[in-house]
């Protein structure tokens, strides 16, 4: 009941009906006007109504296009037509004329009729069954047995993922290792690359690596599958998971989804397509880990530092594997082992000492001049948030107008997160054209910095673990020959420790949450919107708009 | 009856309060709130005719009155004679009506004929619309909502009912529980009174202050009344008809109701007297007033909570004989079994077999009662097959929990709607947005066509393999395709044999499949909206039929149009489902009830309510006692069909559910959701538990604990397919279908 107060209708105002009728020749008084606009939107109403019995019966969750027009079609009202396309209508908003409008773009017919790829037909409608549950019991082994789906494809490639996943999975750590270089480097595993989500869902964090690492590697040509995959995974982890993996690839992985957004030819509309998932997939996951961020810190502050739901794991990992020693950077140690060392850490099931944590609004505000307004939009109903959301929307005003260079790149120690993100994607260039990041010379020192401290971790743990670092090293020559990849990839996971070291302390479990929060002073620059900028609007909206209580149906209208 | 006590202090009331004499039934526009109570038709008339005639019942007599009147004025003179005859009615019970139906108000101020011709016109122009304002399409509409033309002081409203709502929050706390329930009916009628009237802006007024109060489970229908503001929306609005005409059904006890008749009789709160008069139905109970927990167990349907009486006719839920079959001694199958166990175990079976059969379960009806299709001998051979079958079922329990086959239809771009197994879980066909009925083979036969007649010709009709020859082995394959409809094909359904397929679609047809030929036999039209749902009889030849037009039709495959049309809910039929005896009928609706209709006269004899949203599954125990149901609140609820009572709530789901299966023994019940997840519950218990004490049987008043969490034994998850239909294979493995939706 408490939030009945919040539900508006959706109503067409007197305004629009005017304009609409000027559109047909017709002038409107007053009073006409606002009675049409109020019949208007009982009409509305009424036929979204009984088109949510369609979907119902249909067995959706999601309201289409079809549904409304089968009830307009029942109630005797010409349906709406052009607008049956699956896919998420883009929604711009002029900003001048406060008009929203549905974008349609031109179709470029001679493309399209010399387009050499003929879309194939769509796969046909099929029944597969498995035995999910024996005797009310679940299936123990899933991570072991091979996806049905698998089954079709090649044999060839199915002996390999069985390999690759019994490596991965197994105890050797040789073994594994070379499974996770060639996983790198093999660029004939696209067709397999969805299949992984199923080794990652069962060993979580570890994988989680892999594939991003895969998605970093062979993201400008096979966006489709490879962004995908991993991260849909990336809801059902923990936030610290997206913090720690997602959130440092950020700047990285914009680059890439930007490029395969900005391209609007016929060829490209199936890795398109899936870009706009991407971006929802990072959207949802990186709106979820603002909000779990914000309730950790708030429950910290209430004196439960270990108390953060679904991190108990993390949390006691960190402790046992921090063994209170924060070796000092070493910068003179080689940078060439980035990847290799990030491996071997994931590998040894321990990655929380290399890195620091971003403070929340520091973080808040990067993901803002990614995501502009459809994070606010998305995060402005959220709990505990109250400081930082305000002060964007002037933000954004200002960055707009500041040129994207790398001037504005080396204002702040806070942007170093995005600098180095900048160097790793700018091996890249050749196979995306539309990314053209400037590489500033800074964030060479920033990730040269940053590699030590990991090496030096590493020398704290083994022996062992050395020759695996040396090892990994060589395997680093394998990028080159690699079709996609280019030599010089770091991985920019590192590059926030400088970001660490601005905020000092890292040693006491959860703590440095807290302090953090409290001791930072608000973030003093304005990040430049070198990505945002260049993003279409997908969801953006001109003003944040509440969110509706009960979705269920994206033209639901509440009371 | 205490429905008749219920109407009978009314009728007291009435006396008590009345001022005026009334005039007539509707169209009454003396103005001020000092309204004159008009005799509402059927409150008004149960006394009166009740001491006429005993045998019809008042509604019928009105009805056929009605009846009459309009066949007159029509001038068809022998079907009025014959329709008197029928009936039963002496010759003068027309004639003074006829020649008062011009002046409809009939003075009323005296005789029992006479305030039955005030009745019998205000039904008559039900009937045949007015012809003053010639809206002839929808008569109906016009009278109902007349009803609401007086005029009361608009600004007084609120302070009515602020009134009201003052005082039953200062009653007894046993008393307020059941007077809370006056709330929501009495806010709809008052605001739509208001919007009737053009009263917009007070209206709005009205609708913010108070629609925070009314139960959350009201919420839909206040959206629906929200985006109401205009009289003349008020027309076309189905919601606000079923409103409007039907009764909102109470129940409450005799103490609480003379306490709110007490105080609505100093206060002289006659406009909101009106309404509870008019467009209420208070069922008066004597005895302890029922708790808060009672009442929302019950409530949340669209007209209230179903009439007492109207889950009082006997229901004949038992299961019928079934035909004696020898059961072939298969001595490869005998061998293959012990040899000491299986002979032994057999003749018992056979005995018990026999003398279950000659006993007659006295629940259940004649076999005869409907008439059924009588045993091919494929039949038989499938029977047997059944029983081989069943010998070797598993029985389920709290310790052994079936195994799930999960069947995912790929590819299906969001487009799968209807699923359905072949009892011998041979076939699985699905119903697509597409407009195309798809078939598939589980098991390794594949599917073929019967051969052409050309080819036909050719066959040796005397070999003994004659069935094997009839195919067409080229057409094999391990599916198929049926295209004919021309919309979404949301209900679908085998036919036990296995020969045919029904699928019911948005187009308004019902259409027949063969799967010999895999072609359409039939389209059965008759409803004109989209059908939602359909299902064959257990004994198959019937089937039934549901959809937007709110009727549900029980159909014969041989009959091009209906044999039964079951009229009577006020909102889409969502489901439908036989009666394992066949005799019966269950149909969920958006309206939120539930109605057990009997195929044999075509009445409802039960009205389930309690769900708080439209009810999308619904199964038949095995034993026929039982009634499961799940709706779009994500709780199934079970019922005793003979009792009509709720015996369980199953909360747990946080989705629509979609499916309901009882196992073949009926001790498990596994409900499927687009939660994404199966759920099994433990039904031995739900019903074991039951104490059907008299006076829970009497009353009706359930006493539900909340026993969901010990009832569940388990929570299976999918990936990311919601879970639209389950199966238990006759040796009770559970199979689920649902389409990946990633």
């Amino acid at each position: 009941m408490a939030d009945r107060e919040e539900r508006r209708f959706a109503e067409v105002s007197r305004e629009s009906v005017r304009l609409m009728a000027e559109g047909a020749g017709v002038e409107l008084g007053d009073d006409v006007a606002a009675l049409l606009a109020e019949d208007v939107c009982y009409r509305l109403r009424e036929a979204t109504q009984s088109s949510s019995q369609f979907m119902r019966h249909a067995k959706r969750r999601k309201l289409t296009v079809e549904d409304f027009n089968r009830a307009l079609r029942w109630s005797n009202v010409e349906a709406v037509c052009g607008y049956g396309a699956q896919d998420a209508l883009p929604f711009r908003s002029v900003k001048e004329g406060e008009l929203f409008f549905v974008e349609d773009r031109d179709v470029n017919l001679v493309e399209l009729a010399l387009a050499t790829n003929i879309p194939k037909g769509c796969a046909e409608t099929m029944v597969r069954v498995n035995v999910s549950y024996l005797d009310g019991k679940g299936n123990l082994e899933p991570q072991g047995t091979v996806p049905t789906a698998v089954q079709s494809l090649s044999d060839d490639l199915l002996k390999y993922y069985q390999q690759i996943t019994r490596a991965i999975l197994g105890e050797d750590p040789h073994l594994m290792k070379v499974a996770l270089l060639d996983l790198q480097s093999n660029s004939k595993i696209a067709a397999l690359l969805p299949y992984f989500v199923y080794v990652i869902s069962g060993v979580s964090f570890r994988v989680t690596q892999i594939s991003i690492y895969d998605s970093h590697h062979h993201a400008p040509l096979l966006p489709s599958c490879v962004l995908n995959a991993p991260l849909s995974v990336f809801t059902c982890f923990c936030w610290q998971a997206v913090e720690r993996v997602l959130f440092p690839h950020l700047p990285a992985y914009w680059a890439n989804l930007q490029a395969v957004l900005d391209d609007y030819s016929v060829s490209n509309a199936q890795v398109k397509a899936d870009g706009h998932k991407v971006y929802g997939a990072i959207l949802v996951a990186v709106e979820r880990l603002l909000k779990m961020k914000a309730l950790s810190l708030s429950q910290s502050a209430e004196g439960h530092p270990g108390a953060h739901p679904g991190s108990v794991v993390g949390a006691a990992s960190y402790r046992v594997n921090s063994p209170g020693l924060s070796p000092p950077p070493e910068p003179l140690s080689e940078a060439a082992l980035g990847i290799a060392s990030h491996l071997q850490v994931g590998g040894a099931g321990c990655h929380w000492e290399e890195w620091t944590p971003v403070p929340l609004p520091a973080m808040y505000c990067e993901l803002y001049s990614f995501f502009g307004d459809s994070l606010a939009v998305r995060f402005s109903t959220g709990p505990g948030f109250g400081t930082h959301s305000p002060c964007t929307p002037s933000q954004l005003s200002d960055s707009r107008k500041e040129p994207p260079g790398p001037a504005s790149n080396l204002d702040t120690t806070r942007k170093m997160p995005q600098l180095t993100a900048n160097l790793n994607i700018s091996p890249r260039q050749d196979g995306s054209p539309r990314t053209d990041p400037p590489p500033p010379s800074l964030s060479g020192t920033g990730s040269v910095r940053a590699v030590p401290r990991a090496s030096s971790m590493q020398r704290s743990k083994s022996s062992s673990s050395c020759s695996r670092q040396r090892s990994a090293g060589l395997s680093r020559e394998v990028f080159p020959k690699a079709r996609f990849t280019s030599p010089q990839t770091t991985p920019p996971v590192f590059s926030f420790l400088i970001g660490g070291r601005q905020m000092g302390q890292r040693c006491q479990g959860r703590r440095p949450f807290q302090t953090m929060f409290a001791t930072t002073p608000p973030v003093p620059a304005v990040p430049p919107r070198t990505y945002a900028h260049k993003l279409p609007v997908i969801g953006r909206v001109g003003k944040p708009v509440r969110r509706w209580t009960c979705s269920h149906y994206s033209l639901h209208l509440p009371l | 009856m205490a429905a008749v006590q219920g109407s009978m202090s009314d009728a007291d009331i009435k006396t008590d309060i009345k001022t005026e004499p009334s005039t007539d039934g509707f169209g009454n526009n003396n103005a001020n709130d000092g309204r004159v109570l008009s005799a509402s038709p059927s409150s008004g008339s149960s006394t009166g005719s009740n001491k006429q005639t005993a045998a019809v019942t008042p509604e019928d007599q009105q009805t056929l009155l009605a009846v009459l009147q309009f066949l007159k004025k029509n001038k068809l003179t022998e079907s009025v004679e014959i329709l008197r005859r029928e009936a039963g009615l002496p010759e003068n019970s027309l004639d003074p009506k006829a020649t008062e139906s011009a002046g409809a108000g009939s003075g009323g101020a005296a005789g029992i004929v006479d305030l039955e011709g005030g009745d019998v016109s205000s039904l008559l122009s039900r009937v045949t619309g007015s012809s003053s304002a010639g809206a002839q399409d929808q008569p109906d509409v016009r009278v109902v909502l007349s009803a609401y033309s007086q005029q009361g002081d608009p600004t007084l409203y609120e302070v009515y009912y602020s009134d009201l709502k003052k005082f039953i929050e200062t009653v007894l706390d046993c008393h307020r529980a059941e007077l809370s329930q006056v709330f929501y009916p009495l806010f709809v009628h008052m605001y739509l009174e208001l919007v009737y009237n053009n009263h917009e802006s007070e209206a709005k007024a009205f609708f913010e202050k108070f629609s925070g109060d009314q139960e959350c489970y009201y919420e839909d229908d206040l959206r629906v009344l929200s985006g109401l503001t205009k009289k003349e929306h008020m027309r076309g609005n189905e919601t606000l008809l079923d409103f409007r005409t039907s009764k909102f059904v109470l129940r409450i006890s005799r103490d609480s109701y003379q306490l709110l008749k007490r105080h609505l009789q100093e206060r002289q709160n006659n406009q909101i007297w009106n309404i509870i008069q008019e467009h209420l139905y208070i069922d008066i109970f004597d005895g302890m007033p029922r708790s808060k927990s009672q009442i929302d167990a019950m409530s949340g349907s669209l007209a209230g909570e179903a009439k007492r009486e109207a889950n009082k006719t006997k229901v004949y839920y038992g299961l019928l004989k079934e035909p004696e079959i020898e059961l072939p001694l298969d001595d490869e199958d005998e061998e293959a079994e012990n040899e000491e166990g299986k002979p032994k175990k057999k003749k018992p079976k056979k005995d018990s077999m026999g003398s279950k059969s000659k006993k007659q379960d006295p629940n259940a009806p004649s076999q005869n009662r409907i008439p059924l299709p009588e045993l091919k001998d494929s039949d038989k051979l499938d029977k047997i097959m059944y029983m081989k079958e069943a010998t070797k079922r598993i029985r389920l329990g709290l310790d052994n929990l079936p195994s799930v086959c999960f069947y995912t239809f790929l590819n299906a771009y969001q487009g799968l709607t209807a699923v359905d197994f072949t009892d011998d879980s041979s076939l699985i066909a699905g119903g697509f947005a597409d407009s195309t009925v798809r078939v598939w083979s589980v098991t390794p036969k594949k599917l073929r066509k019967v051969k052409s007649a050309a080819d036909l010709n050719l066959i040796d009709k005397e070999s003994d393999d004659v069935l094997e020859r009839i195919m067409d082995e080229k057409t094999a394959s391990e599916s198929k395709i049926m295209y004919g409809h021309s919309g979404p094909v949301y209900g679908i359904s085998f036919s036990p044999d296995r020969n045919y397929l029904l699928s019911s679609s948005e187009d308004g047809t019902v259409r027949l499949w063969s799967l010999l030929t895999f072609t359409c036999l039939v389209a059965y039209k008759g409803h004109n909206y989209p059908v939602w749902d359909t299902q064959f009889s257990p004994y198959g030849y019937y089937f039934v039929s549901g959809g937007h037009d709110r009727v549900a039709r029980l159909w014969a495959t041989d009959h091009y149009q209906p044999l039964r049309i079951f009229s009577g809910h006020l909102a889409d039929i969502t489901c439908t489902r036989f009666h394992p005896n066949s005799n019966y009928v269950a149909t969920g609706s958006s309206d939120r009830t539930i109605r057990v209709w009997d195929v044999l006269s075509g009445n409802c004899v039960r009205i389930f309510t309690g769900h708080k949203g439209p009810i999308h599954s619904l199964a038949f125990s095995p034993n026929g006692k039982f009634l499961a149901s799940g709706a779009t609140d994500g709780r199934v609820l079970l019922w005793d069909i003979g009792h009509g009572l709720m015996v369980g709530e199953l909360k747990g789901h946080t989705d629509t559910i979609y499916s309901l299966r009882f196992s073949r023994d009926g001790e498990i019940l596994a409900s499927g959701s687009m939660d994404n997840t199966v759920r099994l519950w433990d039904a031995m218990k739900a019903f074991d538990d039951l104490e059907t004490d008299d006076f829970t049987a009497a009353t009706g008043h359930i006493h539900l604990q909340d026993n969901s969490q010990e009832l569940l034994l388990g929570t299976y998850t999918t990936k990311s397919t919601p879970v639209i239909h389950l199966h238990f294979t006759r040796r009770n493995l559970l199979l689920a279908a649902g389409a990946f939706n990633p």
